[in-house]
């Protein structure tokens, strides 16, 4: 059986770790080096992507994480855990005293920070998911857009058909929204699919 | 086919979503962009924007109110995460001009004066969520029946002293576990001795749990004071006058961020506890006149 391990630094962790075991999936909360080991998938959960980034640099998970992808290893980042693997980040121009951290590159995207807007933006929406059935009740919360997907980057669901919230290159799986927060494990189906046809 | 004219906002799914996004993590209060940069620089998750911690309000006396649009904006303006700001309870105007102006989440406050004494904001009337301050866990489900879409406890705020935080956490832990293993006969009359919905009762019962975030808040002045509350079981914290009343705020945002990751971990938690200089003064709680106490404000 397949471990999935959960970056456990901060965010909605939990609700993923749920939504496995509706899977009947194991999985483990990942804080630290040392717990890479032994796992066959990682997702990098909601949260803000900001503080994740800062917890990852000073526990030094960068090229844990990173190695992981190019041994192969399925990762899903969802919202927060999308900006952290994406190859730029896009900011806004007002915010230019904060820190800028380098995400992971792991997927050729450009993401473009809470593009969705506010709070009082944050949205639910039906979205039509390739290789699923029927319609997906998908949850953004200050959600990123996606500004640019490389050529190899496959396109999973849009919204208006130009704003691409769920896409795949290789072992990597993005999504703006966050399939933890329903009580629908179709995606998380879909990403154990990845883990078990290695 | 889906289409997009069936995007929905403001659902009691997003408000309670943006709580979760929040979890494990430290909300930090600011009075200024500058102090805003400084924590999330440090790795905040959300700052509080207000006029003056918590500790000033106390000094200054007189009556405290929401704080200047003007300043709001400008730290909405600086910071790349989600911005909150204080309306007075039951002052629904202060949260209509603080839901037009922006920000993330307003948090209905027993830090600034009462503005009702008898009536909390009827907060599913807005699109922006409500954190609100609990005591118990019938406060808290009154406040979440009003639709509060977060939970924190309320601590004594400006205080330095983590007694009350701790006390109101247990108390709503403890109240939960108790309705969990009760017989369902037994969960009408507890919702008369809480003065608390009985639909939300009932869903404790079941599920063992609040259906919302609950974080801590009110006197949380050091690392191990962030690790103690996390441990207890709530699930992340506001820092409201410990941060910029600190010797070194930078360096206090910064050890307090780390020991909310790292709260069942001793060894780091040590390691980052070395060398932080003094926390703020405190406050010993016995000697502050019941007038004075905030947690008593709201009911």
């Amino acid at each position: 059986m397949p471990v999935i391990g959960v970056l456990a630094l901060q965010g909605d962790f939990v609700e993923h770790i749920n939504m496995l075991d509706t899977l009947e999936v194991n999985s483990k909360e990942i804080r630290s080096k040392n717990q890479f080991k032994n796992i066959d998938g990682l997702i990098i959960p909601g949260g803000e992507s900001t503080s994740i980034m800062r917890l990852i640099e000073i526990f030094d998970l960068k090229n844990e994480i990173i190695s992981c992808s190019k041994k192969g290893m399925p990762i899903w980042g969802t919202c927060a855990g999308m900006i952290i693997v994406a190859q730029n980040i896009i900011h806004n121009e007002s915010q230019d005293k904060v820190r800028k951290y380098d995400p992971l590159n792991l997927i050729d995207i450009d993401v473009n920070r809470n593009a969705f807007g506010r709070q009082i933006d944050s949205f639910e929406h039906d979205i039509d998911v390739e290789g699923l059935h029927d319609p997906y009740h998908s949850i953004f919360i200050r959600a990123p857009q996606v500004s640019r997907a490389g050529k190899n980057v496959e396109i999973l669901a849009s919204i208006n058909k130009t704003k691409p919230v769920i896409l795949k290159q290789d072992n990597i799986l993005v999504s703006s929204f966050h399939p933890e927060l329903t009580n629908d494990n179709r995606i998380h189906n879909l990403f154990m699919q990845m883990v078990l046809r290695r | 086919m889906t289409t997009d004219s069936d995007q929905m906002t403001g659902t009691w799914q997003v408000k309670t979503g943006l709580a979760q996004m929040l979890k494990g993590g430290v909300i930090m209060d600011v009075v200024t962009p500058e102090q805003a940069v400084i924590a999330e620089n440090a790795g905040a998750v959300a700052v509080m924007a207000l006029e003056r911690v918590p500790s000033d309000i106390r000094k200054a006396g007189g009556v405290a109110r929401m704080s200047d649009p003007k300043m709001i904006a400008e730290i909405i303006e600086s910071v790349s995460i989600p911005v909150m700001a204080k309306a007075r309870i039951g002052h629904f105007a202060e949260a209509q001009i603080l839901e037009a102006l922006g920000v993330d989440y307003i948090d209905e406050s027993e830090v600034l004066t009462p503005a009702d004494e008898n009536n909390h904001i009827n907060k599913h009337d807005y699109k922006v969520p409500f954190v609100c301050g609990s005591r118990d866990l019938g406060e808290a489900l009154r406040r979440i029946g009003e639709g509060a879409a977060m939970i924190r406890t309320k601590g004594e705020a400006g205080s330095g002293n983590i007694v009350e935080a701790v006390r109101h956490a247990r108390k709503v832990l403890g109240q939960i576990k108790h309705i969990h293993g009760m017989e369902p006969d037994e969960l009408m009359a507890t919702a008369r001795d809480l003065k608390a919905p009985f639909a939300l009762v009932k869903k404790i019962h079941e599920t063992g749990s609040l259906p919302v975030v609950n974080f801590a808040a009110g006197g949380i002045s050091t690392p191990a004071d962030a690790a103690l509350m996390m441990q207890i079981g709530v699930d992340g914290v506001f820092v409201g006058s410990g941060i910029f009343k600190s010797e070194t705020p930078e360096i206090m945002a910064d050890a307090i961020v780390k020991a909310t990751t790292h709260y069942q971990d001793p060894a780091i938690l040590a390691e980052i506890s070395k060398g932080l200089g003094s926390a703020m003064k405190g406050i010993d709680l016995r000697t502050l006149p019941e007038s004075e106490q905030l947690s008593k404000r709201g009911w």
